[in-house]
């Protein structure tokens, strides 16, 4: 790991966490989307310093360019781009999330500590992607092909939910 | 690197938990839970690292499942909107006794 990797490396966390808290305090649903595409893309960047090429492309292929998509048109589908009134809930829940995430913090951080690799790294594999394809269309097929039906069962129910109804 | 990754997934979701207890906007609910799945998918494909390239499958079939939840759940939050003409949650009371 030289420097450089490392700058960079560290650069794309704090571009991921910055664009993470400028998401979850804005106000209007559209610059939150934004900011949420940001930090995909520096996600996706993080993916690719951590030996996943593939992984990364689909991040911002699926992520960046068809859910936030998604996003965005229901945004502008139910007019909801102009809202400034603050939807924040109230001060009780609001302590209340804020104990509970520090909660949270520290338990994932102290569970994360035991798994951490007590020996180096082996070197990166050479061609991770033809790796990923054997593991996905041998051992995970099953899986694979269901995947298939989750999204047919998803089309026709996002279809059918979002009808306008001419009988109730 | 795993070590630093781990941390950088951690925080983020925690970010999308703090997102989910405060607000109050169903799509900004939505929002934050996509972001819970991508710090998960940070994780494992830090995890990929030291244990092969199973992670990387795994984290193909989280998006795919995270595309069908996005496409269900803002169906629903429009069908909602038609219905009661707002997406705030906590004006959807029908329910609550």
């Amino acid at each position: 790991m030289n420097r450089f990797y490392e700058f960079q490396f560290y650069l794309f966390s704090l571009i991921a966490i910055a664009s993470a808290l400028l998401f979850v305090t804005r106000k209007s649903p559209v610059p939150a989307a934004l900011w949420l595409v940001n930090v995909m893309f520096a996600l996706s960047g993080l993916y690719v310093m951590l030996d996943a090429p593939f992984v990364g492309v689909i991040q911002v292929l699926v992520y960046a360019g068809a859910i936030m998509v998604v996003f965005v048109f229901v945004v502008m589908l139910l007019n909801l781009g102009r809202s400034e009134i603050s939807d924040l809930r109230g001060l009780g829940a609001r302590l209340g999330a804020g104990l509970v995430s520090l909660a949270l913090l520290a338990n994932l951080l102290v569970v994360q500590r035991d798994r951490l690799p007590r020996a180096g790294l082996a070197p990166a594999a050479e061609n991770v992607v033809t790796q990923v394809a054997a593991s996905l269309f041998t051992d995970y097929l099953v899986a694979f092909e269901l995947t298939s039906l989750v999204l047919l069962v998803a089309i026709v129910g996002a279809v059918l939910l979002a009808r306008k109804r001419v009988t109730v | 690197m795993i070590a630093e990754a781990l941390i950088v997934s951690a925080i983020l979701f925690v970010i999308g938990v703090v997102g989910v207890l405060t607000r109050r906007n169903a799509i900004i609910l939505f929002m934050c839970a996509e972001l819970m799945l991508n710090a998960v998918n940070l994780t494992f494909v830090a995890m990929a690292k030291m244990h092969g390239v199973t992670g990387h499958v795994f984290v193909i079939m989280v998006m795919t499942i995270a595309a069908a939840e996005a496409a269900v759940g803002l169906a629903i939050v429009i069908s909602v909107f038609r219905q009661f003409g707002t997406v705030d949650m906590s004006a959807l009371r029908t329910l609550r006794g």
